[in-house]
């Protein structure tokens, strides 16, 4: 296992509120690894630091080796450009979606490739199919958007995000908008990625995933990792109170002894 | 290029202007009055369940959406007398093309208004006992009026706006009185931009109210 | 008072002719006004203060004067100003461009704001710059909820354009005004020219909310 992923120090305020306050982390190739914490505990905004959905206000990350933007005068500057190439190296699975409802399934899944990655349409195709292929939904692949089922967007927009081969898998709460019953299409799309070794970070309150895919747990609180670990050990015996009290908010799920 | 702005021939002439800016308030104030009160009436009247009020009304609203409001003025300028008998001078021709424009234009504005309140309330004015027209003036327009002010505000500026057509057929007001100083003093330039600037003045603080007043009347629905 | 309209028809063809042009003033006018609204939307919505501001004060101050003061202004005043021969079409169609894009500005404005933030992020996220979001995800979904707004602008232009007549630009309420003087007949000439002006017009907007029904049909919103 190598290294992919590696934050120093990251910080983010939003005005005067600080949502992190300080998050370091590491993440080998092939991990999984899981984010939990309640609302407002810095999660989501962790997540979208990582390909700069958010710009970090303070703190470095560094892809595979290489450190995102340059140090100048004591603070990171980036330039649109570097990050616009670094955001297509990594995935991005978002709560509601946002597949493109003017464009077909197919259409959805090449824009990336052909727009981004300047690849000639027949190999996108190629590749798109494959992709939805692997999600299991080829047959769909000449139908908008809006005829599909949660569950069949959702599995869309990883196809879309895998298509573009990232490096890192960001998922962020990728099935708390869907009903219960099209919840496990998605997540067992998510594990089969897992299985095959994709590098990801999910943030989800989906725990039966967290204990049964992750290979690491991270408890978020007011902005910090306040607690990590496998998630045999820290789901069942979690060591400060904050994350009992959490576990206990999502009693629905019940460990295996 | 180098042209040496002079304001001074405006200021010098500044009664002449003033005698047009009065001609405009005067003519703004009856349109306004005119076309957003009428617009009332016939919105309404479109609203209404017999075709022998509503179909006039849609008659009358699609004529006058559906032509230049500077062709209705001329009509009734010179067509109008030949037809009726009735002489027109400048002022009444602009009055009843722009005012007759205004109310078919609100008169639609008036019925989305009536159309967006939900049929309990319509419910709820019967059940108590009220009749069509008390459930319409005491129940509904108060409330599709105060939500179509905005829209309404805005049709006010269009008005206010289209006063300066009224100098076509030669309505002493604004636009007529800075062409006649630019043809004394040959000073186009500062001419019509002094006109541009005055209803800059006065209208962009009144596209700024409308914003407020929008955001304000969203945050209370 | 009789009806006698022998004398419009014998010159219906000046008619005619005034309407091509009004159509022809129409027609430059959105093909220059739509590309400037859209370049002034996109400065309003920039990021980058001096540019937004002056985008917006441009948009305001034509929203805000009269359009008849406007074409007197480019007409009269502006070959004085950078010394230029203006003949009524190019003053017509300066005019009604600008004043016109302001107006689409905000359409496009309203248009593209009311796409979900969603759909930048999913282009963002696959690495999309802000000009490949701007171009291949928001506007072509703003610009179909745009359609019914742009439609009625469009009607609106068209009703404006008759305020070139007093230019001498020869459009159809030119020749009416020509033609009213030379048959001593202004009530049929002028009630026909309104009839023209009604015909087209209604057409227009009877199609404009045909395709606004379509549009609502399929699903889509649609921006005022």
């Amino acid at each position: 296992m190598s290294e992919i992923l590696r934050i120093e120090n990251l910080h983010k305020s939003f005005g005067d509120l600080e949502v992190l306050k300080g998050i370091d982390l590491t993440v080998q190739s092939g991990e999984t690894v899981v984010l939990l914490g309640s609302s407002g505990s810095g999660k989501s905004t962790m997540l979208r630091c990582l390909n700069f959905m958010e710009t970090p206000t303070e703190g470095k990350i560094h892809l595979n080796g290489e450190l995102i933007g340059t140090e100048r005068g004591g603070r990171m500057r980036y330039r649109e450009a570097e990050l616009c190439a670094l955001r297509a190296r990594i995935g991005m699975v978002f709560q509601h979606f946002n597949l493109f409802p003017h464009m077909t399934v197919l259409e959805n899944v090449m824009e990336g490739q052909v727009i981004v990655l300047g690849r000639a349409k027949p190999e996108a195709q190629d590749k798109a199919m494959a992709q939805l292929d692997r999600v299991g939904l080829a047959e769909k692949a000449t139908e908008y958007p809006a005829r599909l089922s949660g569950g069949q967007k959702q599995r869309v927009a990883i196809a879309r995000a895998l298509a573009m081969d990232p490096e890192v898998m960001l998922f962020d709460e990728v099935t708390s908008a869907l009903d219960p019953e099209l919840v496990g299409e998605v997540l067992k799309t998510i594990r089969q990625l897992a299985e095959d070794g994709m590098t990801m970070l999910c943030v989800t309150h989906e725990l039966g995933f967290a204990y049964h895919v992750a290979n690491r747990v991270l408890f978020l609180h007011e902005g910090t990792i306040l607690e990590q670990g496998e998630p045999q050990s820290i789901l069942k015996a979690p060591a400060t109170d904050r994350m009992s009290e959490f576990l206990e908010g999502h009693s629905l799920f019940k460990l295996p002894d | 290029m180098a042209h040496n702005w002079d304001f001074a021939t405006i200021l010098q002439n500044w009664p002449v202007l003033w005698v047009g800016i009065k001609g405009t308030v005067f003519i703004f104030v009856i349109t306004v009055v005119l076309g957003l009160g009428g617009g009332l009436i016939v919105g309404v009247a479109r609203y209404s369940k017999s075709p022998f009020v509503s179909w006039p009304a849609r008659a009358f609203v699609e004529v006058f959406r559906n032509t230049p409001v500077l062709v209705q003025i001329i009509w009734f300028y010179y067509a109008f007398p030949i037809l009726t008998g009735i002489e027109t001078d400048p002022f009444l021709a602009a009055v009843l093309g722009i005012s007759l424009n205004t109310m078919a234009f609100s008169a639609e504005i008036y019925r989305a208004g009536i159309q967006s309140i939900s049929r309990a309330q319509w419910e709820a004015g019967k059940a108590i006992g009220m009749s069509y027209n008390q459930t319409l003036r005491r129940i509904i327009l108060p409330v599709a009026v105060k939500r179509v002010l905005p829209a309404l505000t805005n049709r006010g500026i269009e008005v206010f706006k289209m006063s300066t057509l009224a100098s076509v057929v030669g309505y002493v007001e604004t636009l007529n009185q800075a062409k006649l100083i630019s043809d004394l003093n040959f000073n186009p330039i500062e001419s019509y931009t002094a006109v541009a600037v005055i209803f800059f003045v006065v209208l962009y603080p009144v596209v700024q109210g409308t914003y407020v007043l929008e955001r304000m009347l969203r945050k209370g629905d | 008072m009789e009806w006698n309209f022998l004398a419009v028809l014998r010159d219906f063809d000046l008619l005619m002719l005034g309407l091509l042009n009004t159509l022809k003033v129409t027609g430059l006018a959105l093909l220059f006004g739509v590309p400037l609204g859209l370049a002034l939307a996109l400065s309003r919505l920039s990021t980058f203060r001096i540019l937004s501001g002056i985008a917006g004060f441009i948009v305001e101050f034509f929203r805000t004067t009269p359009p008849l003061v406007q074409l007197f202004w480019f007409f009269f005043a502006l070959p004085i100003l950078i010394d230029v021969r203006m003949t009524p079409l190019i003053a017509a169609v300066v005019t009604f461009s600008i004043q016109s894009s302001a107006f689409f500005a905000e359409i496009f404005r309203g248009g593209i704001l009311s796409i979900d933030k969603g759909q930048w992020e999913g282009a963002k996220a696959i690495g999309m710059t802000y000009g490949q979001c701007q171009r291949r995800i928001i506007l072509p979904q703003a610009i179909k909820r745009m359609i019914p707004a742009f439609m009625e602008r469009s009607i609106e232009l068209l009703k404006t354009t008759t305020l070139v007549s007093t230019v001498a630009y020869t459009d159809l309420m030119f020749q009416a005004n020509e033609l009213a003087q030379k048959t001593f007949r202004p009530l049929e000439v002028y009630t026909i020219v309104a009839a023209i002006y009604f015909v087209l017009i209604f057409l227009f907007s009877q199609f404009s909310i045909a395709v606004e029904h379509r549009l609502a049909k399929s699903g889509e919103g649609t921006v005022r």
